[in-house]
């Protein structure tokens, strides 16, 4: 049963990671019709900024500030204005080719500049047990559901209690009538690219820790977040946080009960699953089709 | 179409493949390796151009499918099979694997579609490495034999390169034929307008499937060739990054072109080896040159030369025009 309990909360950790990135990649959908296949190496870089700032002799958090900062750079203002913003017009398709095309060029960028080899990176959240009850539990899970918990519930306040976050909203829902009713469409849509750069690099800092800096890590987390991104409903953001909770859970269970050979592939069946039965996800809005 | 555009056509065809015939004679084996290897990659990049290219559907897949056909050779040959009889398993595997796989895109389109079939892509490569009884896990299976043809043994290097490029040639055939049949025209009815396709008559369902098995099964063809050629075949290469290099190969030759999966193979395959002199760079280049051709031409390389044709057929029209117009004004 402790186990079981365990298990639940690394998942939930996990999961709650999966999440930050799940949003992220939910949001630029939403705001520019934008399948970003190059999100998990989004993750995967801001690790390796900060590991290249401290190798430059700065302290630990001024690295991660500059980390975070370079993020919003490159991979907010950067991605949107070289790759999305004239890849757009070309539709869905081309737009989500080009992201794979990025998604090698970043992988293999710091392969050649940085490491081939996996690198340890500090953790932000000491490590160590507390008891909890009489039960150990792992300070590092804790910290990271809180610090991610943290940022999603900061993320929807944001959306839902601010004139910002309804801007961003109407521009994202419907970008003609916001911009009629006064929004300022293009701004949203850079916000939604810097929100997206800020919560990769959040998630970045959380789960190098426990999988360590390697140039290819991005490939696995780019999986599970669009597996969290689908299967909790593509247009929600809840449905997003949904996802990625569920996927993390779902992965460590099957990592212990079903077998760590096919862990991997229990979320697979199941995104497949709930494209075949229930596309718009769980807690999504059915699309209309249009003709 | 002109006659004599016609016969520069067939005339620049036919320099072609007996340049690939001939050329390639002296080249050393690692030469003739890359060349076998364009002509496999081809292959399967065809089969996908057939589903994306011309049927609309967006397959994360052929990876996959290319890894059930080299599986399905390289089990069958090493049993001491004849490696015909592999090939018509793998693409009888194949194409019935990709007809299940369409059902999906009978219900879903686009995005999700290139979600499910990631996901399945994912799912062999889990299938291939655990599967240790079948295909040996991660060890691999090793010793391929290569083939007897009409009893010329094809283990040197150069007959087995005139196998792939013979496959290629018969496959070209057979697609040149495809796409200009009914079938083809309804592949296409399927990626302009389905709903349009319907409601004339045509069963976008039976295509939609048909598209998704006759490409995969040419993705099984590349496959059995593959497994003789590189004579080992382990998990690693068909993981989901053979899927993306084939769908990028498509892209970057031309979706919906015939020729755009030999350019866009030719890319990816030989590209490396004449950018070898920038050592660990050239993925990167490579990446850079995708996201500035896909800015420049979403329609490939074929896009850019097809589009600066038609202008120029529109302007040799209209100088015609011109010209007719102020005859008809002079004229009395």
């Amino acid at each position: 049963m402790s186990n079981l309990l365990d298990l639940l909360l690394a998942g939930l950790a996990t999961g709650a990671i999966y999440a930050i990135v799940a949003v992220g990649f939910t949001l630029l959908w939403q705001t520019s019709q934008t399948i970003n296949f190059a999100q998990g190496e989004f993750v995967m870089l801001p690790a390796f900024l900060v590991l290249a700032a401290m190798h430059a002799g700065a302290p630990f958090w001024f690295a991660i500030l500059i980390g975070i900062l370079l993020s919003l750079l490159l991979l907010g203002l950067g991605f949107k204005t070289l790759l999305v913003n004239p890849m757009l017009r070309h539709g869905v398709l081309p737009l989500a080719i080009a992201t794979m095309a990025l998604a090698i060029g970043i992988k293999e960028a710091v392969k050649q500049f940085f490491s081939a080899e996996a690198s340890p990176f500090p953790s932000i959240v000491p490590a160590g047990d507390i008891s909890f009850f009489g039960h150990p539990v792992s300070l590092q899970s804790i910290g990271v559901l809180a610090l991610a918990i943290l940022a999603v519930v900061g993320l929807t306040a944001f959306l839902n209690r601010t004139s910002v976050g309804h801007q961003m909203q109407a521009a994202a829902q419907n970008p003609t009538v916001a911009r009629i009713i006064g929004v300022p469409v293009e701004r949203m849509i850079l916000l939604t690219f810097l929100i997206n750069a800020f919560l990769v690099a959040l998630a970045s800092l959380l789960i190098t820790p426990i999988y360590l800096a390697k140039f290819s890590s991005g490939e696995v987390l780019g999986q599970a977040a669009f597996i969290a991104a689908i299967v909790g409903g593509f247009n929600q953001v809840r449905g997003a946080i949904a996802g990625g909770l569920l996927i993390g859970v779902v992965d460590n269970l099957a990592a212990a009960y079903v077998s760590t050979q096919y862990r991997a592939a229990v979320p697979l069946i199941l995104l497949i699953v709930i494209i075949l039965f229930r596309p718009q996800g769980i807690l999504g809005r059915a699309e209309e089709r249009t003709i | 179409m002109t006659g004599a555009g016609k016969y520069w056509r067939v005339a620049l065809g036919a320099i072609v493949i007996a340049g690939l015939i001939v050329v390639p004679a002296n080249f050393n084996r690692y030469g003739l390796f890359i060349l076998s290897q364009w002509a496999v990659m081809t292959i399967a990049a065809m089969g996908l151009n057939l589903t994306l290219g011309y049927a609309g559907q967006v397959s994360l897949a052929q990876g996959a499918f290319v890894g059930i056909g080299a599986y399905a050779a390289a089990i069958m040959t090493s049993q001491g099979m004849p490696l015909i009889a592999a090939l018509g398993v793998a693409v009888v595997l194949c194409f019935s694997v990709g007809w299940i796989l369409g059902y999906p895109a009978l219900r879903v389109q686009h995005h999700y579609l290139a979600f499910v079939t990631l996901a399945f892509s994912t799912l062999a490569f889990l299938v291939f490495r655990n599967e240790d009884w079948l295909t040996k896990g991660i060890y691999g299976i090793s010793n391929i034999p290569r083939p007897n043809i009409f009893g010329f043994a094809t283990n040197r290097p150069l007959p087995f390169y005139y196998v792939c490029l013979g496959s290629l040639g018969i496959v070209s055939v057979m697609v040149w034929w495809l796409i200009r049949s009914p079938w083809g025209r309804a592949f296409l009815a399927l990626r302009e307008n389905p709903i349009r396709a319907l409601s004339l008559g045509i069963d976008t369902r039976r295509y939609t499937l048909m598209a998704f098995a006759i490409g995969s099964a040419l993705g099984g063809v590349a496959g059995a060739l593959y497994a003789p050629l590189t004579q080992y075949v382990d998990p690693v290469p068909f993981n989901l990054s053979l899927s993306l290099d084939l769908l990028m190969m498509v892209i970057v030759g031309g979706a919906g072109f015939f020729f755009g999966p030999f350019l866009g193979a030719m890319i990816a395959v030989l590209l490396p080896e004449w950018l070898r002199f920038t050592e660990g760079y050239y993925l990167m280049l490579y990446a850079i040159a995708v996201i500035l051709l896909l800015i420049y031409s979403p329609t490939g390389i074929l896009g850019i030369l097809d589009r600066s044709l038609a202008e120029r057929r529109t302007k040799i029209a209209s100088a015609r025009r011109a010209v007719a117009a102020s005859k008809l004004e002079t004229a009395p």
